[in-house]
């Protein structure tokens, strides 16, 4: 009412700025049109990790879902292809005669994030920070003499002793590879985060769009020059198709196939498994396995405190488990999953599954109860660490208490939450003061494929994976692989490995299962590569 | 009033140095490490305890108690140790998704639940009271994320009308906020509803049975006048009450809701902490959160003389 009568008072006037409001008004309007359908002409993936991302330093954290957003923002001087074979990336590479010499050639055009060309001083700054780091990258720093740069695109690794694996370890895939970042990034102490997120990749981090374990956002890298073979594995062409990634967390896995399938997301990198039916039937997603390998889901034992400090109630254990009870409860639908005795993998170069007969048989309980009778158990409790808050994961320690129980072990179950359970089998006390005597977990296939990689094969007590196996024979195996000049020296010596470590009980393999993801079917052409990468894909408008 | 007030504020120094103290220490106590978490589950026990001293998680507990207090009277919370980010600007983030969502929910819960409460009181014991009484039990027996997923269904996956999940903000897109607001706010709504529904006619039933009642109705009143502004204006205290702590409880975090729906609100961001064991995030989130029931206690109190004269500060 007020309005209307200033209205009439103000006349002609009042009527101009009027117009000029509504045509100002009408340009915004037309300003937020084309702004709008600009945007809807960027192709965007939307993605559901399978984990929130936090953690931005893929050299210091080995977390996959870490290691994968540095597979976005940078490079590797070397990568696996879809046969494992090493391939050049940033640079190729020439060996000395001696074998003692490797000489890495860095590509042309390579450049930062910043416009800053990609030097081989960024490149053995990089290399130092990560060896600094990595678990395999320790064995071949014990047998560097020196990484120097000898001009702008030359980096030279100088050893002083061959070292046959070397492209393999520079190449490693998971769970830290290598990655190129400038030469004032590495500079970082190896124990502490980056704080500059530049690389050379495919992809830039959107900072200002960083919301942690929420949503993280990447540009394409319009500098980026891909290689010009076909993309194959992590090697090969990295053409980017589309114009932007955005990973998103969702803590729900229900609202996450909702979304899918009402067209808010285009990717569901783990799908939950009972959900798959849901899935499965609309005409407009895809179900499917991408990594052939998946994971291998495991036992360890503590080697530490009794009654596993004795290697005949180790067996007793193993011949009590068996491996399809424990898949068919975790993972329900045989398509998922396959019983493997192999460490490093059924179907792999090295997989070989030498001593798992009983495992995948379902495990013998008499066997097991008469060898744990003949090695004078006696009664001990046996602490099974349960994580309650992994999903499937969770079931696992149940169905392993079961078997034990069965077989005849006092058996002490315990729930905790995951973290909990990642603080206490740091513990090296006893069960009954902190401490634990079983906990079960996975490992990704191709971190776990080869005996230079596989995180838990270390067996040299107090300094090796939690449960803390002593095995200096399974230690001298591992430096002979390491040492091993040929394929069939190396899978001579992983068949050893394999026996030796059943044989010894240094962990049991539980089966294999995979990771399913759930795509819209608008999202064409992704590699069907262990790590989730976004090159290559293509997005239907 | 402005005495009442500074005397309100300075009571809450003690109390938030007790909630720090008790916080940081149950925290410390409490098993987990965020060095393993942040090292990844392939790490080796060397690996762990490098990047522990390096993020001084190996210092005494006293020491980073002293640190972290230093932090809190320069107004910082600290850095995140996952992600190194400020849990200032972390807060500042998240905390506008659930303010917003908590504002609409209330709004939406007093527009529906005090008419409804008003009319079970007017007609107390007849069908409209039990209907309503009905409705309240039910939006309080259901749990929220069975609300959700109802709604999900009916109007996000069949209907197409409305998003799955998702926020946007009210500032950039108002229309984007509502659409994605919505059904958040309505399974919210569902249990505040309810309760508000049901002190409404609880205090509303008190009231009528006055003899300042009686009096307006032999003098003549209006039943309409009788009921609005003798009965609910004196029934209002308790219901502001039940309206300011829900608020209260809305802002510390709808955990089950922000997960549903998908919301980048603090409830997520504490939980998210606790099981990363993120240390300076849920110690500001505790702070923030015993701050916010401080203060909107503080609100409260303050406008219960609005509504009855009889209170003076």
């Amino acid at each position: 009412m007020k309005l209307t009568h200033t209205s009439r008072m103000s006349g002609l006037g009042s009527t101009r700025s009027v117009m000029r409001g509504a045509g100002r008004l009408l340009a915004a309007s037309a300003l937020a049109l084309i702004a709008t359908m600009a945007h809807a002409q960027d192709k965007t993936v939307t993605a559901v990790m399978h984990s929130g991302l936090r953690m931005l330093d893929p050299i210091l954290s080995t977390a996959h879902i870490t290691r994968d957003h540095g597979y976005m923002v940078y490079d590797l001087l070397v990568a696996v292809d879809a046969d494992g074979k090493v391939q050049p990336q940033m640079a190729s590479w020439e060996i000395s005669d001696d074998k003692l010499v490797y000489t890495f050639t860095l590509r042309d055009g390579l450049v930062f994030h910043d416009a800053a060309p990609v030097t081989a001083e960024d490149a053995v700054a990089s290399l130092k920070r990560w060896a600094a780091r990595d678990g395999a990258a320790a064995f071949l720093m014990a047998v560097t003499d020196s990484i120097a740069a000898s001009d702008d695109k030359t980096v030279v690794w100088t050893l002083k002793e061959p070292f046959p694996l070397l492209l393999d370890v520079v190449a490693k895939q998971s769970s830290v590879p290598a990655f190129i970042m400038p030469a004032r990034v590495a500079a970082t102490p190896a124990d502490t985060a980056i704080t500059d997120y530049v690389g050379s990749g495919p992809f830039v981090f959107v900072e200002s769009e960083f919301q942690p374990g929420v949503k993280i956002v990447y540009d394409r890298f319009d500098a980026y020059k891909p290689r010009e073979e076909a993309a194959s594995g992590l090697a090969g062409g990295k053409v980017v198709e589309v114009d932007r990634v955005e990973w998103v967390s969702m803590p729900d896995s229900q609202t996450a196939m909702s979304a899918l399938m009402n067209g808010e997301i285009d990717l569901i990198e783990n799908a939950q498994i009972d959900l798959l039916p849901i899935l499965e039937t609309s005409p407009d997603v895809t179900v499917e396995v991408r990594d052939p390998l998946g994971y291998q889901g495991f036992a360890r034992m503590n080697f530490k405190h009794p009654p596993f400090n004795d290697a005949r109630i180790r067996k007793a254990a193993m011949m009590a488990l068996g491996q399809e009870q424990v898949m068919a409860t975790m993972i329900g639908n045989p398509d998922y999953y396959w019983l493997c005795g192999a460490i490093f993998g059924c179907g792999t170069p090295l997989g070989d599954e030498t001593g798992a007969d009983s495992l995948k048989a379902g495990g013998d309980k008499a066997k097991a109860r008469q060898m744990l009778e003949e090695a004078g158990y006696d009664n001990t409790p046996v602490v099974i660490m349960q994580g309650t808050d992994i999903g499937a994961m969770g079931s696992v320690p149940v169905v392993v208490a079961a078997d034990l129980r069965e077989a005849g072990f006092n058996v002490d179950l315990q729930s905790m939450d995951w973290q909990t359970l990642v603080s206490r089998r740091s513990s090296m006390n006893p069960p009954a003061e902190g401490g634990w005597n079983i906990f079960t977990s996975f490992a990704s296939g191709v971190e776990a494929d080869t005996p230079l990689v596989h995180p838990i094969l270390p067996s040299t007590g107090d300094t090796g994976w939690f449960g803390w196996a002593e095995d200096p024979e399974l230690e001298a195996m591992r430096a002979a692989y390491l040492k091993a000049g040929s394929f069939d020296e190396q899978k001579a010596v992983a068949h050893q490995i394999q026996a030796r470590v059943l044989d010894n009980v240094i962990f049991v393999p539980l089966g294999n299962y995979s990771f399913v993801q759930a795509r819209s079917n608008k999202l064409t052409d992704m590699l069907p590569t262990a790590v989730p990468v976004f090159w290559n894909l293509k997005i239907a408008d | 009033m402005p005495g009442y007030i500074i005397k309100r504020i300075l009571a809450v120094i003690p109390v938030m140095v007790i909630v720090a103290l008790i916080v940081f220490l149950i925290l410390r106590l409490t098993p987990g490490d965020p060095a393993a978490i942040i090292a990844g589950d392939t790490a080796t026990p060397d690996q762990i305890a490098q990047l522990r001293r390096a993020m001084g998680l190996d210092e005494p507990i006293y020491i980073q108690f002293v640190q972290w207090v230093g932090q809190l009277l320069r107004g910082d919370l600290g850095t995140s140790l996952l992600s190194g980010t400020s849990v200032n600007a972390l807060i500042a983030d998240r905390i506008w998704p659930t303010l917003n969502i908590a504002l609409l929910t209330i709004v939406m819960s007093v527009l529906i639940a005090v008419p409804l409460g008003t009319l079970a009181a007017w007609r107390h014991g007849r069908l409209s009271d039990h209907i309503v009484m009905a409705i309240s039990v039910a939006g309080f027996s259901v749990p929220a994320f069975v609300v959700g997923y109802v709604l999900i269904k009916i109007f996000a996956a069949d209907l197409r009308w409305l998003p799955v999940q998702g926020y946007k903000a009210p500032t950039q897109d108002f229309l984007g906020f509502l659409r994605h607001a919505i059904l958040p706010a309505l399974t919210l709504t569902a249990a505040y509803v309810a309760l508000t529904a049901r002190m409404t006619r609880a205090s509303l039933l008190n009231v009528l049975g006055e003899d300042y009642i009686r009096t307006a109705h032999a003098k003549g009143v209006g039943e309409t006048k009788v009921l609005l502004r003798h009965g609910l204006r004196n029934a209002a205290v308790p219901i502001l009450t039940v309206v300011g702590t829900g608020f209260a409880m809305l802002l510390s975090g709808v955990v089950v809701v922000e997960s549903v729906f998908n919301i980048p609100g603090i409830g997520r961001l504490t939980i998210d902490a606790v099981m990363a064991r993120d240390y300076p995030v849920i110690q500001g989130m505790i702070l923030l959160t015993s701050g916010i029931y401080v203060f909107v206690n503080l609100i409260i109190d303050l406008s219960y003389s609005l509504f009855d004269p009889r209170i003076r500060y």
